[in-house]
């Protein structure tokens, strides 16, 4: 018997969970959500993960080679194929290619590896990526496509292909034919030229609650963060806290005023909501440890969420709110320690 | 013009007033700087800091005179203790401190010990029984291993001998780092 | 006992597998007497015993060899009569695998009783610090694992009046079934030693905590405690959840209460013990007999016929091994104590001490080596199932940063080192190594802190005392030195004023004389 194995301490029975298995059951939540976006935008959106993922993959083989670190079994724990994913569900169909990698490769080697790797980045690395391509290529992070049960055509693999890689659109049509904002940009944009929500809502873009096809995505996405839910990968608290704390304050503007601020609902399924509530805000990494401090790092990513959508400048902010509570999180986590057992409550913890 | 003059004028009194009264009322009785030295110092009294003791030395650390790096017993802790408390930089140990002990005691042989009291009279924290022409002996538990008994010692008799780890003070190692942070090796 | 007792829950624990099955359907079993036992002097929690006997001394089953160094400590008696045949360092059950001070013993094989003290019948008319003195003697110590001398936990004295006495018997932990044996086989010992603790620690009742998977045992007690027609005891189970066996734990579940994080459950009016403790206190105060075996399970998937012994102690792991048949398959470790808490023992000679409750070989399927470490994620599944309510993931950051002040502030010593966390990780951190290296550093440290005070007074004492003598010399050599002076002025004087005098009456002489003459030559 050898000195280091008497010097393992117990326990000597060891659960069934991995990160790895965390990891994989992240992405099968997010098939049925990827699915829809499938389903609705076009093969575009496959081509993204494919590039995303790949390129997260290869940054993060060859940082992980530069750091004398083992790569393989590092690849092994999924984490790089979750980032890479996330980041393609919010991107446009239709970004050019390299545009979407220089975001999978910045999210990988800038904000996660220059941190120490998985475990260790302060910021969740999809989201810095996203936000790194929306301030810096605007235009075309903001040209999404119309779902395709209001266009009623699709683009077929080789049409998307060519898109994405020559960066043109289609032969014989212009970008202004193919793309279409948001339900977001769209409220945003028919609000600042004081247009009505009634007028707003006859709209094509809109569905029974939320943007068409969007609605339905989000559901998808719910589904998903369900799952993770049950399966105990998430808790319930910070997505709980988001969307409640984003429906409690955008029905509060919508009961002051229906026509200037949109359903409540509308906040939830139109944009990135749900995937931002079960999927990103709760990436664990980034976020509060504590369950009190779950409830409040989530309920103002909510609120922030509102607010930028409604007073700020970019008609989504799912990302912005998440990385500012980011950096507000070991913060958070210190002021909510739970009383431990034995404690009496209230003496500080 | 007047009005601005008397503004100023109040608003530093009332200041003055408040900072005179916290200065007063929120005064810290902190220890000397030196008492707070001495605490982290191991207290073994060796003088291998080339001071008296290790009181002395805190207080040459306090003023200034002395570096953070030259006491051997408290080894690289201590260094870093000191430099925590005075918010100097950490520095590399003295030559003679860096080569760190095995923690010891002075074991007295008892066939060769002619009972001459020298090393009673060079042990700084009495940890010596005896009187003259009768054996010695060593206090295990109040020996700071010194070795200040050492060289007065006329016929050689005291021996270092380093404390052994039992079950009582056995101490779980630091745990073994990762395994992909070994794969690089 | 008619309706349930309401029970109230602790904060996280884990669902596991029990593996009791494998070793609670035989009786206990006797061992042969090993050829030499082997007695750890530190056997419990507080002071090594003090060996009462030396090499070569003959020693009587039940006489004791060492006696307790201080309050809180306790004595070892020969557990069979023979040869006092060595005292020194041997190897013995700790995680550092070193030696500690040992009292080998050769049997002799008559298994010879020392005279005994009487048993104490009528205990309900003794005084209970009478009572406590046998217990004391026994050598009586926590037999669930924790080994503090059980004389000291029932000396109530001074604190809060106990309502109750709290029967641990749980057990927990995975594979470990000697509790249960215990129950089923011994349950009237046990309602006897909990009358006496009762009255020892004047609880108005008892409540015996124990596990639902133990239903033959509760039906043991249950019957024990009709025949004896105790009706201030009551039979609880509790929801199988590791771990209920947790003192505060068990006593969260019990009674509601949470034991004050530095204090002791007498603070919540509680008393806890466990069972197999109990039983040894009946032997004591009712057949005046020491503490000198205990039961053992012996389990495993490498262990060919797992089953419960009684096992005197000082027996070699081994020899309990042997007579559970011997290892299986391969050869692989041998964990004393349970999956979660227990240690791998470095040596299968090493003695059975008090605290030793089970023998675990297990086959590598069922404890596979740990999966291959990764980084935290913080994904705070530690916190859902620690029992303690603390941050397991705050602490191993500072533990593993060496922070000892932070860890400190996170708890450290509130965690009772379960390894729920650890179980959970799905980084498979080893979460409780980490803690407990803090601990021991924070022990060392203090040691260090007060080995250097100690120093620090000593050397004062010292400073000042060579000041104070020299100050009493110089002051001796001043008073020397005056009384020499004045001596000197006191000797001069006279002579001075006889010398003055006589000069006086010189001069005054010679005065007269010129006088006269001046007169005469006038005249």
């Amino acid at each position: 018997m050898n000195k280091l194995e008497i010097s393992i301490s117990s326990p000597h029975l060891s659960g069934p969970q991995s990160v790895t298995r965390v990891m994989a059951l992240v992405l099968l939540a997010l098939v049925p959500g990827t699915l829809a976006l499938l389903w609705y935008f076009g093969w575009g959106v496959i081509i993204n993960i494919a590039l995303a993922v790949g390129s997260a993959v290869v940054a993060e083989a060859i940082v992980l080679r530069l750091r004398g670190r083992a790569v393989a079994d590092t690849l092994l724990d999924l984490s790089a194929v979750v980032t890479g994913w996330l980041l393609a569900l919010a991107l446009p169909p239709l970004l050019p290619w390299w545009q979407t990698v220089l975001g999978s490769v910045f999210a990988i080697v800038i904000v996660k590896q220059l941190y120490g790797g998985i475990g260790f980045n302060p910021f969740n690395p999809a989201m810095a990526g996203y936000v790194l391509l929306l301030v810096s290529f605007p235009v075309t992070m903001t040209r999404w496509l119309a779902p395709e049960v209001i266009t009623g055509q699709a683009l077929s693999f080789a049409d998307s292909l060519h898109i994405i890689f020559a960066g043109l659109p289609p032969a014989g049509q212009t970008w202004d034919v193919v793309s279409s904002a948001t339900p977001l940009d769209l409220m945003r944009s028919e609000l600042s030229q004081n247009h009505m929500i009634s007028e707003i809502r006859s709209s094509p873009l809109w569905g029974d609650y939320g943007g068409r096809g969007w609605e339905w995505v989000g559901n998808w996405f719910l589904l998903g963060g369900l799952f993770l839910i049950w399966q105990r990968v998430i808790s319930w608290r910070i997505p709980v806290a988001m969307l409640g704390s984003l429906l409690l304050v955008a029905g509060l503007f919508w009961a002051i005023d229906h026509e200037t601020h949109p359903f409540p609902a509308f906040h939830l399924f139109s944009g990135g909501a749900i995937l931002g509530a079960f999927f990103i805000a709760t990436d664990p990494v980034s976020a509060c440890t504590t369950p009190r401090g779950q409830l409040v790092y989530g309920a103002l990513i909510g609120l922030f969420v509102f607010i930028i959508r409604t007073w700020g400048g970019y008609p989504d902010a799912v990302a912005f709110s998440v990385l500012l509570m980011n950096m507000a999180a070991p913060t958070i986590d210190y002021y909510t320690q739970p009383r431990i057992f034995g404690q009496r409550s209230g003496s500080d913890g | 013009m007047i009005t601005a003059i008397l503004t100023i004028a109040g608003l530093a009194t009332l200041f003055g007033l408040v900072l005179g009264y916290s200065a007063i009322r929120f005064r810290v009785e902190g220890d000397p700087i030196a008492d707070q030295i001495d605490a982290i110092l191991p207290q073994t009294q060796c003088g291998q800091c080339g001071f008296g003791g290790c009181r002395p030395y805190a207080e040459a650390i306090a003023s200034g005179e002395a570096e953070i790096n030259r006491c051997p017993p408290g080894g690289e802790s201590t260094m870093i203790a000191l430099a925590e408390l005075l918010g100097r930089d950490p520095i590399a140990l003295d030559d003679e401190a860096a080569a760190e002990k095995p923690k010891s005691v002075a074991y007295i042989v008892d066939a060769e010990c002619i009972g001459c009291t020298l090393c009673i009279q060079a042990c700084p924290v009495d940890a010596i029984m005896g009187a003259a022409k009768q054996l010695h002996a060593v206090i295990a538990s109040e020996c700071t291993g010194c070795e200040l008994c050492l060289p007065p010692c006329p016929v050689e008799c005291i021996h270092m001998h380093p404390i052994e780890t039992t079950p009582q003070t056995w101490r779980w190692p630091y745990p073994a780092p990762p395994a992909r942070e070994v794969a690089n090796g | 006992m008619a309706e349930p007792r309401e029970l109230s829950h602790f904060h996280g624990g884990l669902h596991l597998d029990d593996h009791k099955d494998e070793s609670n359907t035989t009786p206990i079993r006797d061992l042969p007497l090993p050829a030499h036992l082997v007695l750890p002097l530190q056997q419990h929690i507080g002071h090594v015993a003090e060996p009462v006997v030396a090499v070569g001394d003959k020693v009587n089953k039940g006489q004791m060899v060492a006696r307790a160094a201080d309050y809180v400590s306790a004595p070892i008696h020969a557990p069979t009569s023979g040869t006092v045949s060595a005292i020194g360092r041997r190897p013995v059950p700790h995680p550092s695998g070193l030696d500690d001070l040992c009292i080998t013993l050769e049997p002799d094989g008559e298994d010879r009783w020392d005279t005994l003290p009487a048993p104490i019948t009528d205990w309900r008319d003794t005084e209970p610090a009478e009572l406590r003195e046998r217990i004391r003697w026994a050598g009586i110590v926590g037999l669930g694992g924790a080994a503090f001398p059980t004389a000291v936990k029932v000396n109530t004295s001074g604190q809060r009046r106990i309502d109750t006495l709290l029967v641990n018997a749980a057990e927990c932990e995975p594979y470990i079934t000697c509790d249960d044996r215990l129950m089923r086989e011994q349950a009237a010992d046990i309602v006897d030693g909990i009358g006496i603790l009762r009255y020892i620690v004047g609880a108005a009742h008892c409540l015996i905590g124990i596990e639902d998977n133990k239903p033959e045992a509760a039906a043991a007690l249950r019957s024990a405690i009709a025949t004896a027609g105790d009706d201030a005891i009551e039979v609880v189970e509790v929801p199988t959840l590791y771990p209920s066996g947790g003192e505060r734990q068990l006593i969260k579940l019990l009674t509601g209460h949470e034991v004050p994080s530095h204090g002791l459950p007498a603070a919540v009016g509680v008393v806890c013990q466990n069972v197999a403790t109990v039983a040894a206190v009946a032997d004591a105060v009712l057949r005046g007999r020491p503490l000198i075996d205990r039961v053992v399970t012996a389990t495993g998937g490498g262990i060919a016929q797992p089953g419960n012994f009684r096992v005197r102690f000082g027996t070699p792991a081994a020899s309990v091994i042997d007579a559970a048949g011997g290892r299986t398959g391969a050869y692989g470790r041998l964990i004393l104590g349970g999956p979660m808490m227990g240690f791998t023992l470095h040596d299968e000679q090493v003695p059975i001490t008090k605290a030793g409750n089970c023998l675990l070989a297990p086959s590598d399927e069922e404890l596979p080596p740990p999966p291959a470490q990764r980084p935290c994620i913080r994904c705070g599944e530690c916190a859902r199932v620690c029992p303690a309510q603390l941050l397991p993931q705050q602490l191993y950051w500072q533990a593993r940063a060496q922070d000892f002040d932070k860890v400190q502030d996170y708890h450290l010593f509130d965690c009772i080192e379960c390894g729920c966390c650890a179980f959970v990780c799905p980084a498979h951190i080893p979460l409780v190594h980490y803690y407990r290296f803090a601990k021991t550093e924070i022990w060392a440290q203090e040691r260090e802190r007060d080995k250097s005070d100690l120093a620090r007074r000593r050397h004062e004492a010292r400073v000042a005392r060579i000041e104070r003598l020299e100050a009493e010399r110089k002051a001796r050599l001043r008073q020397k030195k005056d009384a020499l002076e004045k001596n000197t002025a006191a000797d001069a004087d006279p002579k001075k004023a006889a010398i003055a005098a006589a000069m006086q009456r010189v001069a005054a002489k010679k005065a007269a004389q010129e006088a006269a003459s001046e007169t005469s030559d006038s005249e």
